[in-house]
């Protein structure tokens, strides 16, 4: 476009771990001068690509460049050296550090001077308006204070290209506008800044350029100017692509699970929930689409009982006794045994759900395994049902006493949604269980899902993907910031409809709950 | 109760017996405060020992005759042996649990395995092994060098007894415990340390190089507690090596860390209180021999009950530091 | 600028880097910490030539006798095996459980010191059978409360079990050097000496004419326990998820607290059974080297093993056979015998690091030729 280099480019940047491409053939270019929104749903590889350039990953393959010279970025030793400087989503910070320590950290020779440094950290939060005391420890801080110091780090370190990991998640609005002015006059001062988003409004509010990644690859820049919610939307979502996931219609759906009006509180006060309600039906499959941390964990953690609520009832009509329960009169373990059924696969793959050093059969007895009086275990079952998780659902394995750890991470998942589905549940609900799989195994878990909904299952599906979303669910909910911004039916929601329900912050207009 | 001048006895040797545990306790806590958790610290004490033995003794076998010691050399030459064999041990302990990133307890009690037996065989099996005709280890004539004081203090009656009937080595102690509690506390090098014990992962990001202050810390840690070592075999020992007779004053040292709450100042004081409980019951009169076994027990018990404390206070500066036994691998995902 | 950073663009890429492994086939792993033995044993004989001028070949014969000269030395090392493989798999449990119990040594010792107070105050009172149920009961019960004590703080408070375990043996070793002055044979020795050497009050029975072959037995006995207790009991399964992850054992509704606090009661009463064993059934006495270092040598043993009871029957045979080996060496060459702790830690160290190329892999990287 013009005749100087970008102060940052990068061609062809890869970068995988293990099995899984977390960014395939990147090519990316930020300016002086300019603020470059990077705008991608979950596990589109945005965070991986900032940390190769703040140097915390080293890039597989590709190249990055530094005002048109090729460069290195072996650690952030090397990131600082090019004045780069990165604010991370989850902060990094020394908790029994004062601010100030934390901000001087690995920066810095001559004389250590402690005062100094802190006149320096209150010069600089004056300037642009933070509020700081210099010699508060960490551990005594809230959320949007160690953001603060995270900010004044960078700023103190003179980074001339800054890149920011989702800034606002953990900002008050107000917080949020002080923000933005301090990022535009780093702008017009000449620096290059980055911000990764979801919010559609903030990426139109300070944007110059928008980039946009889908499932780690590049998708296109456009001038802000130029652009609107709903091209960036599209641009995020990408086209609706035909899957052909079978979906039958509903056979006497009944009400399952009335959630009604439920709340909870997160760390730091923040609302993970906020004034959720629905409805879940036996033999329906209910989809739960949002961005990432916009509730989803919670809810289905307060479903099975495992979530503190400050409000709210979650009612389930039993089957068998056809009495109404409110679960959370009930504790997590008489849950299961209502038949309620948590599958929930977290980010690391093997967390809550399954024992990594564990092999597939004592994987299967992890919640079953107190059945009986016996003092020994009882493998026999467990390994029927292992290999008959091996066998119907293809888990590709060199056996049952294969530690799943081993496993890749689609058969990962395999395992855990085979056991969950084997205990008969009434209420089954898997998040991100296609997680990481290739199509074919997708869809074996899809088609285990509708076997489930066929036999009267009240399934509940937190998906990524929108278009499997609206291919398999009957309804689809959209969980944005711990609130429900609507319910759609899956037969006729538009992509673009749910996008903007993901992503929009102001809800008044939106469309009304149906279906 | 004690008498004047037996009073003054007492805190005579309990600072003696304090200095080694000092030693100890200050290397230990510029390791841990890099995270990592040296176990191995009992071994590289005795390794500290018998290295300067063999310097002072191997020097001591060229000399023609006893009164041709040179004082620098009677002292450099062990200070500077044990310096090297602790950094020796300090290396192997790094390059296992940082480099290889192996378990740190399992590691650490290796190379108290490992430092023990090499102090107790080389205390033992030096006089046949270079072929000496000494009867035994007694290197008394560089003992003197390392336990002159200054000869005003037999004149300054309690005061001189107390403050300056040392030998170098044991202000050396109190000298480098203050000086790292000034590192830890008030320099940028002692700032990056602390934060790489507390998280690595922040002070890798914050550029600092997490391996090379691991490295730094612990061999330097290694080869402070080595003097320890040193001390007790050339001061408190008067340069006889006795097998065992350094005994668990390494545990000591690790138990020290603990009661100081990883403070190298208040190791001072603390190592002077531990020396004293050692004591104790020598001091106690009309004291039954077996009741002197209760209270060595003293030291370990005040341990606990300051482990324990902290452990429900809660409070995060008497804390270890946060990653303390775990190793760091910057790609862990 | 541009002149500035074009000198940047020669610095290289990095050699190589560390990637964690996924996994690599057992055998392999084997292959890995064989060589890595071979290894340890070849720097052992290189120093063991150094130190005593003898060919390596005479080094080992000397070992090999050492360890299997006589009928004799053969029941040593079975014994020493059996001593150091029971407090090892007392161990196993905490470990498995990823709580950090070094406090084998006070455990091991103060459940001997129950053993001899049963044996001195109790011999003659009773029936020597019951006399000798009543051992086993206090020495597991001694054993079991000196580990919950750290255990309790842990489970409550998140106490450091680490420094916790590691104080409780010395306050366990100065009370056993209490009561063998309480207990002392002669007037100042400070020595119990021989308990009961006449009326063999509290001794275990001898199996035919072999004096450590009933301790040979239960230790084999418990072994086999331990292996199924840790595989196939419930309990075993509880630790282990305890120890992969706190967070999914709460998650399945496993009670933490309490598993911790029964573990370590186990680990602690077994230890005490290898203090009983030790008192009772070898040395008919009781003083603060009793234990010789088994709780820390333990502690490797396990670890080495990868906790598996099975493999610590290898492992434990591994330092057991150097320290008898080495044993021999320094009687006949003249040396200490230390010389064995020396050997000890070398082959330690070979083996604690060949598992950094069981659980890491060196990439080199591929440079790239292509230019925008």
């Amino acid at each position: 476009m013009n005749a100087t280099p970008a102060a940052i480019a990068l061609r062809g940047v890869t970068k995988k771990f293990g099995h899984v491409v977390a960014n395939k053939n990147v090519d990316l270019d930020v300016r002086r001068g300019e603020i470059l929104a990077i705008l991608g749903e979950n596990g589109s590889g945005k965070t991986t690509l900032m940390n190769m350039i703040s140097g915390i990953y080293y890039p597989d393959e590709g190249q990055i460049f530094i005002d048109g010279a090729e460069v290195m970025i072996r650690s952030p030793k090397d990131a600082f050296h090019y004045k780069i400087g990165m604010i991370h989503q989850h902060f990094k910070l020394v908790d029994i550090f004062s601010a100030t320590e934390n901000i001087i950290l690995g920066i810095g020779d001559g004389k250590y001077n402690l005062k100094a440094a802190e006149s320096q950290v209150r010069e600089i939060s004056e300037r642009y308006g933070f509020v700081l005391a210099p010699d508060k420890k960490i551990y005594d801080m809230s959320v949007s204070e160690k953001q603060t110091v995270e900010i004044i780090k960078v700023l103190y370190r003179g980074a001339d290209i800054l890149i920011l990991d989702e800034p606002t998640a953990v900002l008050t609005p107000q917080e949020t506008d002080k923000l933005f002015q301090v990022l535009r006059r780093m702008r017009d001062d000449g620096k290059a800044i980055i911000i990764i988003t979801h919010k559609l409004h903030e990426v139109l509010a300070i944007s110059d350029r928008v980039s946009v990644l889908r499932k780690g690859e590049y998708i296109a820049t456009v001038n802000t100017a130029e652009t609107n919610e709903s091209e960036l939307t599209e641009m995020m979502v990408g086209k609706k692509i035909s899957l052909n996931i079978e979906r039958s219609e509903p056979k006497a759906p009944q009400d399952r699970l009335i959630v009604k009006n439920i709340s909870c509180e997160g760390v730091m006060g923040r609302k993970m929930l906020d004034d959720v309600s629905f409805t879940a039906r036996s033999g329906e499959i209910l989809g739960i689409a949002g961005i990432a941390g916009s509730g989803q964990k919670e809810l289905l953690e307060a479903i099975a009982g495992l979530q503190n609520l400050s409000g709210g009832d979650i009612l389930y009509n039993d089957p068998k006794t056809m009495q109404t329960v409110d679960l959370r009169d009930k504790s997590p373990t008489e849950i299961r045994e209502l038949g309620v059924r948590l599958s929930f696969v977290p980010e690391d793959r093997l967390g809550m759900g399954l024992v990594g050093n564990m092999d597939i059969i004592d994987n299967m007895m992890l919640r079953s395994y107190r059945r009986g009086h016996s003092m020994f275990l009882n493998r026999k079952d467990p390994r029927d049902l292992a290999q008959r998780i091996i066998d119907d659902l293809e888990v590709i394995t060199p056996g049952a006493t294969t530690p799943v750890r081993r496993l890749s991470g689609g058969n990962v998942q395999k395992v855990l949604v085979g056991r969950e589905i084997s205990s008969h549940p009434k209420v089954l609900m898997a998040a991100y269980p296609v997680r990481g799989l290739d199509i074919n195994s997708s869809y074996l878990i899809y088609n285990l899902l509708n076997k489930q909904k066929e036999h009267g299952v009240a399934v509940i599906f937190v998906g990524e993907d929108l278009d499997v979303l609206i291919e398999l669910c009957d309804r689809i909910l959209v969980l944005n910031s711990g609130k429900v911004t609507g319910i759609v039916d899956g037969r006729t929601a538009k992509k673009e409809e749910i996008g903007l329900l993901m992503t929009k912050t102001d809800y008044g207009t939106e469309v009304q709950a149906n279906g | 109760m004690f008498s004047m001048s037996v009073l003054v006895t007492f805190i005579h040797q309990a600072i003696m017996q304090g200095i080694p545990i000092l030693y100890g306790s200050t290397g230990e806590i510029l390791t841990e405060k890099s995270g990592h958790l040296n176990l191995g610290i009992p071994g590289i004490m005795y390794a500290g020992g018998i290295s300067g033995v063999i310097g002072a003794f191997l020097y001591e076998e060229t000399l023609p005759s006893r009164d041709a010691i040179n004082p620098v050399l009677a002292v450099l030459i062990p200070l500077l042996s044990s310096i090297l064999g602790s950094l020796l041990m300090g290396l192997l302990y790094c390059f296992l649990t940082v480099t290889l990133r192996a378990n740190q307890n399992v590691t650490g009690l290796a190379l108290t395995t490992f430092g023990v037996g090499f102090g107790n065989f080389f205390g033992a099996s030096l006089v046949k092994l270079t072929g000496s005709e000494i009867p035994s280890v007694a290197l008394t004539n560089t003992s003197q060098f390392f336990r002159a004081y200054l000869p005003v203090a037999d004149k300054l009656g309690a005061f001189g007894q107390i403050f300056l009937n040392y030998g170098f080595m044991t202000y050396l102690a109190i000298i480098i415990a203050f000086v790292s509690a000034y590192f830890l506390r008030k320099t940028r090098k002692g700032l990056y340390l602390r934060a790489v014990g507390e998280n690595p992962a922040t002070a890798d990001a914050a550029g600092i190089n997490v391996n090379r202050y691991k490295y730094t810390a612990t061999c330097v840690g290694s080869i402070i507690a080595g003097l320890g070592g040193l001390f007790y075999v050339m001061d408190y020992a008067c340069g006889v090596w006795s097998n065992e007779g350094f005994g668990d004053r390494g545990w000591l040292a690790i138990a020290l860390v603990i009661f100081a709450v990883w403070r190298p100042d208040l190791g001072v004081p603390g190592s002077i209180v531990f020396g004293g409980l050692y004591i104790v019951n020598q001091f106690v009169t009309g004291l039954p021999m077996r009741d002197s076994e209760l209270f060595k027990m003293l030291p370990y018990i005040v341990t606990i009950i300051v482990l324990i404390f902290t452990s429900i206070r809660k409070k995060r500066e008497l804390q270890p530091p946060e990653h303390l036994g775990l190793s760091y691998f910057r790609e862990e995902r | 600028m541009a002149d500035t950073a074009l000198k940047e663009k020669k610095v290289h890429e990095p050699l190589f880097h560390i990637v964690k492994r996924s996994g690599l086939i057992w055998y392999k792993a084997w292959l890995i910490r064989i060589f890595a033995i071979i290894a340890a044993l070849i720097v052992c004989a290189l120093v063991t030539m150094m130190l005593a001028h003898q060919n390596p070949i005479k080094v080992y014969q000397t070992m090999l006798s050492g360890a299997f000269g006589t009928q004799r030395r053969i029941w040593i090392l079975l014994q020493s095996l059996a001593m150091l493989l029971c407090v090892s798999l007392a161990v196993t449990p905490a470990f498995k459980m990823r709580f950090w119990n070094i406090g084998g040594e006070g455990q091991v010792l103060i459940g001997g010191l129950a053993t001899a107070a049963c044996m001195i105050v109790l011999g003659g009172k009773l029936p020597n059978a019951l006399l000798l149920v009543v051992m086993v009961i206090a020495s597991m019960a001694a054993g079991a409360i000196w580990a919950m004590i750290p255990a309790v703080f842990k489970a409550k408070w998140n106490t450091n079990e680490t420094l916790f375990t590691l104080m409780m043996n010395y306050v366990g070793i100065q009370l056993v050097s209490y009561f063998s002055m309480v207990w002392e044979a002669r007037k100042g020795s400070g020595q119990i000496g021989i308990i009961n050497q006449d009326t063999k009050y509290g001794w275990m029975p001898v199996l035919g004419n072999y004096d450590y072959l009933l301790n040979i037995i239960i230790v084999a006995v418990i072994t086999v326990l331990m292996y199924v207790y840790l595989k196939y009991s419930k309990h075993g399964y509880e630790i282990a998820v305890v120890g992969e992850s706190q967070n999914t054992a709460r998650y399945i509704g496993v009670n933490v607290k309490k598993v911790i606090i029964r573990t370590m009661l186990l680990s602690g009463a077994v230890c005490g059974i290898a203090g009983f064993l030790l008192v009772s059934g070898t040395n008919h006495t009781i003083n603060t080297t009793t234990a010789d270092n088994r709780g820390f040598t333990a502690i490797m043993v396990s670890w080495l093993a990868k906790f598996n009871p099975l493999f610590m029957v290898l492992t434990s045979f591994l330092l057991v056979f150097l320290q008898c080996g080495a044993n021999e060496i320094s009687t006949k060459f003249g040396l200490n015998k230390s010389f064995s702790d020396i050997l000890t830690g070398i082959i330690l160290f070979f083996i604690i690091g060949c598992e950094f190329f069981i659980n890491y892999q060196i990439k080199f990287r591929h440079s790239h030729k292509e230019v925008q």
